[in-house]
Order: structure tokens, then sequence, then C-alpha cells
């Protein structure tokens, strides 16, 4: 009897031990998780997310951190595989108890964490694309990328001011295509825009020549628009290049917003627009843009890190991060309610995807000015001047 | 009729590569009775080694030259190493085996290249020729010259000479085929260094109009295979037709009913063949040899 209260005694002091451990540990360093598709399909968004965010929580740290404290980062890799991401989150609330969350590279994998953080009310930055992830605005969930409705109200302003109101769609069949045609087709009579062809093509698919036919032959067209991501829309511009459609004028979205665009496209891509980041063109911005310092220092530090050219994903990963640590330096806290309530009052802040205003009713706090209107010319970016 | 043309051109460029795609799993399926299914990863290995071999200061007909004979060595060695020492297993292990190897070659293609697109220049240059209103790319052209080469040289071998044959009495009996002095493990190797360049030529010919990159196989196995069932598996001229009508069917599909619906539209009308003939279009001869 006695060994037993023995016993149980030293096992409860050695727990106090490692519990206090843990605790004194968890007072100096500020745990913020991160579940990204490093791997897999959507690897081209989390690969440079996954680099971002590395690189910048050592910069953080080596300058001291936040309010003193350390960061510590936990990142898992979901392969772009939405029932591992959910896991992965789980792990994150229970097991790594982190403050806050910054990742989710695709709209599919953020849709699948973000039961497990709004239950758990702890504050998540997803990096996805889609509207449906701050629409309707849900208490703890916020992010950064612009969505595909602003790259749809974008391309119909440009249009609306070159008066040409017949647009054909082509779209890809993917999520992000097939998400980015329902956006357009729904805002398109905002702003005038009648669609007088809608086509679709495979994301796989090597040949579009039957579709562009379809709408090259489309009476009274005036516009093309591609929403659409990956090599669909460089082999779309070669075909409409191939059909002599080049007196078209001729839209992608910023889903091909890489210079790999260019390159795969060749001299089809000349004359071509599409809605993009600042990011894209930060050598050519006026010194007098806000967003000047910010899209060239984080090109400057991701390229001379990685030796990799510099894409708008790796930079929605650095606006995440910053909103956060700035929201936890203005909390003075590690409350995941209070962290929640500062990103919140996000105002002004300068990212490399546009000036954040976040709001009750709005997650995202981007207006059209984030994205500017580019023209490829010489294969290169160029901005477009505005009322031209 | 512009229009018509224009379906009929893209249909028949895309049905080619079908077709050649199909053309690998038939040789190696007369051959062992396998359907190949890493036959797509030729296919991407072709484009690749010579987008990479062009990038490494290659012209591009050494380039090309390079990509078959490693799509070839690596055909042999999925022969040497996961094929021959299961040769007792049952076709359906073997397929299995097949899977196994497109996605070991997929991810070493991942490593050892990279995972992003890539393009090769047109051979003839790219201005598009204007065939009575329908524009069409010089490439298409190779694209379908280079199959009906493929074709040929590869019907004549079957057919007329001594090894071709040996191939087809492989397949119809590696038992038989032993016993009259025919070394069947060398015909089995031959079947699929052959099929891993007829591969290779594919991926090198389209890659100018499709692009290229490390998974680009496995789409082109999945709708070389419904090509090859098409028009009966085990023939080399219903390979070519299936390819060719799989082509077209998708683009007039797609031109003249709906984009969304082209590739379901295709499997469609697959089916409704494979039901009212269970062998494909010309598989009958097949049923006969065996």
């Amino acid at each position: 009897m006695v060994m037993k209260a023995k016993l149980t005694a030293s096992l409860v002091a050695g727990a106090m031990v490692l519990g206090m451990s843990q605790g004194a540990l968890a007072q100096d360093t500020i745990k913020i998780g991160s579940v990204l598709s490093a791997t897999g399909p959507a690897s081209f968004l989390g690969e440079p997310e996954d680099k971002t965010l590395r690189m910048y929580v050592d910069k953080i740290n080596a300058a001291g951190g936040i309010n003193g404290k350390k960061i510590e980062l936990v990142i898992y890799d979901d392969g772009g595989d939405a029932n591992k991401a959910r896991t992965f989150a789980t792990r994150l609330v229970e097991d790594d108890e982190v403050v806050a969350m910054v990742g989710g590279s695709t709209t599919g994998t953020t849709m699948a964490m973000i039961p497990v953080f709004e239950d758990a009310k702890i504050p998540f930055i997803s990096l996805a694309g889609a509207i449906e992830v701050i629409d309707p605005v849900r208490k703890f969930v916020f992010k950064t990328p612009h969505t595909d409705k602003m790259a749809c109200e974008k391309i119909f302003e440009d249009l609306k001011k070159r008066n040409l109101t017949k647009i054909g769609l082509i779209s890809g069949t993917d999520g992000f295509g097939a998400s980015m045609r329902a956006q357009c087709v729904k805002v398109a009579p905002n702003y005038g825009m009648e669609i007088v062809a809608d086509e679709n093509y495979g994301p796989r698919d090597s040949d579009m020549t039957a579709q562009l036919t379809k709408i090259k032959n489309t009476a009274g067209l005036q516009a093309v628009v591609n929403p659409g991501f990956g090599q669909g829309p460089a082999i779309v511009t070669r075909n409409y290049a191939q059909l002599g459609m080049g007196d078209i004028p001729f839209y992608q979205s910023h889903g091909v917003a890489s210079k790999s665009f260019i390159d795969l496209a060749g001299a089809a891509a000349e004359g071509v627009r599409l809605p993009a980041a600042a990011l894209l063109v930060g050598d050519k911005l006026p010194e007098s843009d806000p967003q000047k310092k910010v899209v060239t220092e984080y090109k400057q530090t991701y390229e001379s890190a990685t030796k990799q050219p510099v894409s708008t994903f790796g930079g929605h990963a650095y606006d995440g991060l910053f909103i956060l640590v700035e929201a936890m330096k203005r909390a003075n806290s590690t409350d995941p309610q209070k962290i929640r309530d500062e990103i919140e009052k996000t105002k002004g802040f300068v990212g490399t995807g546009g000036i954040v205003n976040m709001s009750p009713t709005d997650h995202l706090g981007l207006d059209l000015s984030a994205f500017r209107m580019l023209e490829i010319k010489g294969g290169d970016w160029n901005l477009v001047a505005s009322g031209s | 009729m512009a229009e018509f043309l224009q379906f009929l051109i893209s249909g028949l460029t895309v049905g080619a590569v079908y077709a050649l795609v199909a053309l690998g799993f038939t040789l190696i399926y007369n051959a062992s009775g396998v359907v190949n299914f890493a036959q797509g990863e030729f296919v991407m290995l072709g484009g690749m080694v010579t987008v990479f071999a062009s990038a490494a200061g290659a012209p591009l007909p050494l380039a090309a030259l390079i990509a078959i004979v490693a799509a070839v060595i690596i055909g042999l060695l999925l022969h040497r190493l996961a094929i021959e020492p299961a040769r007792g297993a049952s076709a359906v292990t073997l397929i299995i085996i097949t899977i196994g190897a497109s996605i070991l070659l997929r991810g070493l293609a991942a490593i050892v290249f990279d995972k992003q697109f890539h393009k090769l220049p047109a051979f003839t240059g790219e201005t598009p020729i204007d065939i009575l209103g329908a524009a069409v790319q010089p490439q298409s052209f190779w694209v379908l010259g280079g199959t009906a080469v493929v074709v040929v040289a590869l019907y004549a071998f079957l057919e007329h000479t001594i090894l071709g044959k040996a191939v087809l009495a492989t397949a119809a009996n590696r038992l038989a085929a032993r016993l009259v002095g025919i070394n069947t493990t060398t015909i089995m190797a031959l079947a699929f260094g052959g099929s891993a360049a007829i591969g290779a030529v594919a991926g090198i010919l389209v890659t100018p109009i499709t692009l290229t990159n490390y998974d680009v196989g496995t789409l082109l196995a999945l709708k070389g295979f419904a090509a090859a069932m098409l028009g009966g598996m085990g023939n080399p001229l219903g390979a070519v037709v299936g390819g060719l009508l799989l082509g077209l069917l998708e683009a007039f599909g797609a031109g003249y009913l709906s984009s969304t619906y082209k590739d379901a539209f295709a499997f469609l009308v697959i089916l409704f063949v494979l039901f009212a003939a269970p062998q494909g279009l010309f598989g009958r001869r097949v049923v006969e040899r065996v």
C-alpha cells in the first residue's frame, strides 16, 4: 500500500515536471501551424509557399521574434489531398496546440480544414483562391489571394473601356477554370457584357482548335476570355494564333501569371492581356507605387534564396504570415481570440497582393486596384496604362 | 467546309498520337499477352529527354536520337528487371507490375527532370498552312507522316520477316514457340524495346504541339488503351484505326456537339462499339490466331 502510494506520488511528480517543462517551452515561443500542398499536383502552389514561410520565419526569429518571443513553425505536407489536410489540421489544433494557422494551398484543402479551426476558435489565414473561403464570412477564416470574381471584374472593366461587349469564353474544366467561368458568367451583366460563346476543354487536352474554331465563327464576337490554369491556356494561346485569331482581343486570367506561360506560348502570347498582382511587374512599377518596396524586396529575397523565379503563390504566403505577425504584435498576446480580433482590424497593410483593409464583413480586404492589367509585349509583361 | 476541315485535321493529329500509343500496346500485347500501362511513360520520356538534351546543347535530331535510345534502354530494363523475374505469373499480375513501373518512372522523371511544362520548337517552322480555309500547323504533317512510317514499318516487320513471325508465334503459344527454337525471352525483350521506341517517337513528334511534362503519360496511356480496345487489342491496323477514330470523335464532338461532354461522347461511342463487337473493330483475327 505504501509502495503503491509512493509510486503514484513519483508518477505525479514526474508528470508535473514534464508538464512544467512543456509550459516553460510554450512561454518563450509562439506556435504557428501550416498545412501546405508542398508535393503532389498542387506543388507549384505549396512549394513556393513552404519556402516563403520557412525563410521569413527564420528572418523574424533572427531579428528577435514577436514581442521578444520566437516563432515555432509547424508545417505539414498534405500532398494536395483534402482528407490528409483535415487530419493534419486536427493534429495542429490538438497535438501541436498552435495559436494560429497560415496555409491551405488549394480551395479543396482549405474547405476541408475550415470546420476544424472554426470549432477550435483558432484564426486561419488561407492561401486558396476561390471566393467560397470567405463568402459567407466565417469568424476565424481569412484569406490573402485575389478571388477569381475579381479577375473577371478586372477583365470586364478593361473590356468596357475598349467598348467591347460581346465575348466568348473558353474555360478549363479543372476547379480553377470552372469556378472562374461561373464567376465571370455571374458578374458579366454588371458590366454590360454579353457572353456569345461558351466552350470548355479538359485540363489535360492537347488541342483546342475545334473549340476555338467554333468561337471564331460566332457572329458578333469581339473578344475572348480564357479562364484556366496550367498548360491548357498555353495551348489555347498557341491554337488561337494558329487559327489567325490574333486581331480579336484575347484575355488570360491570373492563373497563368508566371514566366513559364510566356515561354510555353512563345510568339503566340504577344498582345495577350491578363490581370495579375503587382509582384510580377515589380521592376516596372513607378517609384510612387505604394507596393513597389514590398514586392521588389520579396522578389529579391525569394529569388536569391531559392534560385527560382518568384511566383505570386509564395507572395500569398508572405502576405498571410505578415498580416498574422502584425496582428500578434498589436494584440501583444498569444490568445487566439485576441489575435483573430486584430487580424480583422488589419488596415492599410501593404502586401505583395495589394493593400489589405479587412473588416468584419470582408475577410480578404482587397479591391480591384490590387490587380494590374498586363499586356504581353516583346516576351515580357507590360503594364497597361489605365484608359487604353 | 473550312470548319469541317479544321475539325478533321485536328482530330487526325490528336488521333495519330493515340494511334502510336495504341501501337505500343499492341506490340507488347502480341508478344506477351501483357497490357503495358507504362506505355504512356515512354511517350513522356521521348518528349522530356529530347527537351533536356536539346537544352543541354544537342541539335534536335541528335537529341531525338538520344531520347529514343534512352527510352529503349528503359524499356529493356523494365522487361529485364520487372517482367522477366515474374515470368510465370499471370497476365493480370504482369499488368499490375506495369502499372507500378509507370508510377515509378513518373516519380523518377519528376525528380530527374522537374515538374514544369516544356516545349520543343516545331521541326519546320510554326507558320500555319492554309488548306481550303483551315489553318494547319506544319507539325501536324510530321505527326501524321511519322505515324504512317511507323505503322508501315511495324506491319511489314510483323507480317514479312522471320523475326516478326517469331513475335506473333510467341504471342500465340509461348511453349510451342520455344519448342520450334524461338528464344522467347529475346522476343519479349525485343517487343519491350520496340514499343518503347514507338512511344518515344510519338513523344518527340507531338511535343511541339502539345507540350510535355513528367506526367503527360497518364492520360495518353488511357486514351491509347481505349484506342487499342476500340480497334481490337493485338491488331496493328486496329490500333491505328482506333486511334484516329478516337481523335476524330473528340474533335467533331467538341466542334459540333458540346465541348463539355466531348470525352464522355467519345467513350460512349467506344462502349457501344464494344457492346456490338466485344473484340473491337478488327479483333476477329486475333481470336482466330489464338
